[in-house]
């Protein structure tokens, strides 16, 4: 039997999506025995929706001031402190997890599969290396514990439970260090879907020429029902702010459909769409490399395009 | 002496366009151009301004690897570390042992600030920085896009999923570096010749007690699944009744 624990992630009132899919990457392992750990100020109402998770046994909550925000540092030595009986200790592969998981896995003394993308068995994943351009099948030994962040495009979200798991409060006997804390954080609050999330993402890249031709985008993606990304290069020439950066080095996402306009198609840019359902690309370059992984590829210019788009799409054909 | 240390680790240049062995016993690196990961000369120009801002003394760059890494760590002095250490082996260094070498590094030379780039892109782990902080137990700002050093504290704003955040940490620390937190200066003839004479000192892993384990075996190496080619439309029309057809518009 391996005993998982999934380190939720959350933002002190909702569980994020990327938890559920960590749920499902640990199910895959044979005999999974699944614990979710919240640690938060107050962690009822998101201990209650990890609890409805198809596949969690049970959840155990830490609570303390100190985990009002996510601080690694913070919150790695409670981690540890419950994570002594688990062969597996797993978080999703989003900034929080990159940022978290490799601290509780030198603390444990443990080695980390990041991104891990299939399960082979108790002690055999597959993960990307070389910016997805290969992908290494790595072997932990059997009696050591093993760390990993969950790619979550790599996994459908598990589903909804048919009874709740059992919710049990744990004391927090770990000490917290005060060596590093919270200032302040500011996200673009939007009302369009996320971007790791979305069903459909509209993308720019260093073609939209500023952050003002970036509405045009904006507008289809509302249309749409889409989230907006952008290329590494968009974000830095300031069109598009840093969370929307898809790619390697920012988020990888799995929609249904992503639409790029204006954009190459760097590997590094790639590595973060291989897993999306549909790709459109639209450039007025035929050569552009992003034409060799698009389902539908166009030729012609995005500032013609994006808006003969926005008038066709929902229309009824 | 106030010093930072920089990693500097030489890996597959990031325009490679990577290929697994048709035996799938790894991927091929020979003759393939070799350079300092991208997110290291970010570290490293990050602890170069701190030096020249009067907030530290000395930058020290670090690899640990084969007899090669030289290269790249006298292009680090090039840039204008002050001087390098090379840990020497040959073997595999997993991110849990390369955390155990920068920190037995980092109490060797007193460190004030350990600054590493947010992942290696060869091995993609984005792991050394946050294990070399805990072994440390030391505070850890990841994915670093502006640092700001007032005495023993620092700000720093890090990339986050929701976008930026900023955090206050005690010095010493471990700061990993993100790409937007700088632009790495370019190298000048002189200053290549200058770093010639540049203390660079070799070590090995007995030096800094740390003997690698093997604690991930990689058993197979494959290439990713490719996407198969689609198909180029003439116009938005074609492009949305296409759409249509899949139920995407
Ligand atoms: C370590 C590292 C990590 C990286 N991580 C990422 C990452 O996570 N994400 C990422 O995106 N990049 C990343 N990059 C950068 C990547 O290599 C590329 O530089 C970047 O993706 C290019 O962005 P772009 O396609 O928008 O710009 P460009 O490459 O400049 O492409 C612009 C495209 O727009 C087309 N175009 C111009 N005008 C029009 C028009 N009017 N209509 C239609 N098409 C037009 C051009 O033909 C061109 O193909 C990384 C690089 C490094 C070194
Ligand atoms: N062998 C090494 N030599 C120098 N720096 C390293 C080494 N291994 C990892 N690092 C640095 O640690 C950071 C994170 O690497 P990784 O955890 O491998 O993604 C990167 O800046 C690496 O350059």
């Amino acid at each position: 039997m391996s005993k998982i624990l999934v380190i939720a992630e959350h933002d002190g009132s909702k569980l994020n999506p990327a938890t559920a899919k960590c749920v499902a990457c640990a199910s895959a392992i044979p005999g999974a025995d699944i614990t979710v750990l919240v640690l938060a100020a107050s962690a009822g109402a998101v201990a209650a929706q990890a609890a409805s998770i198809a596949g969690v046994k049970r959840v155990v909550t830490l609570e303390s001031p100190a985990f009002t925000q996510a601080l690694a540092a913070v919150i790695a030595p409670a981690v540890v402190s419950v994570a002594g009986d688990y062969s597996h200790v797993f978080g999703p592969s989003t900034t929080f997890g990159k940022d978290l998981m490799p601290r509780i896995a030198a603390l444990l003394g443990a080695p980390q599969i990041s991104d891990l993308m299939a399960v082979e068995s108790a002690t055999r994943f597959k993960r990307p290396i070389y910016a997805g351009n290969a992908i290494v099948t790595v072997e932990c030994q059997a009696d050591s514990k093993v760390v990993a962040t969950v790619r979550t495009a790599s996994f459908e979200a598990a589903g909804a439970a048919s009874a709740a798991a059992p919710i049990e409060a744990l004391q927090l006997t770990a000490e917290l260090p005060t060596h590093t804390r919270f200032v302040s954080v500011t996200a673009a609050r939007s009302d369009r879907p996320d971007l790791q999330t979305a069903a459909r993402v509209v993308s720019g890249g260093r073609a939209l020429g500023s952050a003002d031709n970036f509405k045009i985008l904006y507008s289809l993606a509302d249309k749409m029902g889409a989230a907006v990304g952008a290329s590494r290069a968009a974000v830095d020439a300031g069109y598009a702010a840093n969370e929307m950066q898809v790619g390697q080095t920012g988020k990888i996402i799995a929609p249904e459909l992503y639409m790029a306009f204006g954009i190459s198609g760097a590997i590094q840019h790639l590595t973060g769409i291989k897993d999306a359902r549909t790709i459109v690309a639209v450039n007025k370059d035929p050569e552009a490399p992003i034409f060799e992984v698009a389902d539908f590829g166009l030729v012609g210019d995005l500032f013609q395009v994006v808006p003969e788009l926005e008038k066709l799409v929902g229309q009824k054909a | 002496m106030k010093r930072i240390l920089v990693s500097i680790k030489r890996v597959v240049d990031y325009n490679v366009r990577i290929r697994v062995k048709p035996d799938g016993t790894g991927v091929i690196t020979d003759g393939v151009k070799m350079s300092i990961n991208p997110f290291d000369e970010i570290a490293l120009e990050e602890a170069l301004r701190i030096k020249e801002k009067g907030q530290a003394d000395e930058v020290v760059a670090v690899s640990i690897g084969p007899a090669d890494c030289q290269q790249q760590l006298r292009t680090a002095l090039a840039m204008g570390a002050d001087r390098a250490l090379h840990v020497q082996t040959d073997a595999v260094i997993e991110p849990l042992d390369a955390a155990r070498i920068f920190k037995a590094l980092a109490d060797r030379e007193q460190a004030m600030l350990a600054i590493l780039g947010k992942q290696a892109i060869d091995d993609d782990a984005n792991q050394t920085g946050q294990m070399l902080a805990a072994l440390w137990n030391r505070p850890q700002a990841t994915f670093a896009s502006k640092v700001e050093i007032t005495g023993d504290k620092a700000l720093v704003i890090r990339e986050v999923d929701a976008g930026l955040e900023t955090l206050e940490i005690d010095l010493p620390a471990v700061i990993t570096a993100d790409l937007r937190l700088n632009e790495p200066r370019y190298v000048k003839l002189p200053d290549i010749m200058k770093a010639k004479k540049k203390p660079l000192d070799t070590l090995d892993l007995a030096a800094v007690g740390v003997a690698p384990t093997e604690r991930l075996r990689a058993v197979k190496f494959d290439p990713p699944a490719q996407r198969s080619k689609g198909v180029m439309v003439k116009d938005v029309q074609e492009l949305v009744e296409a759409l249509k057809r899949r139920g995407l518009a």
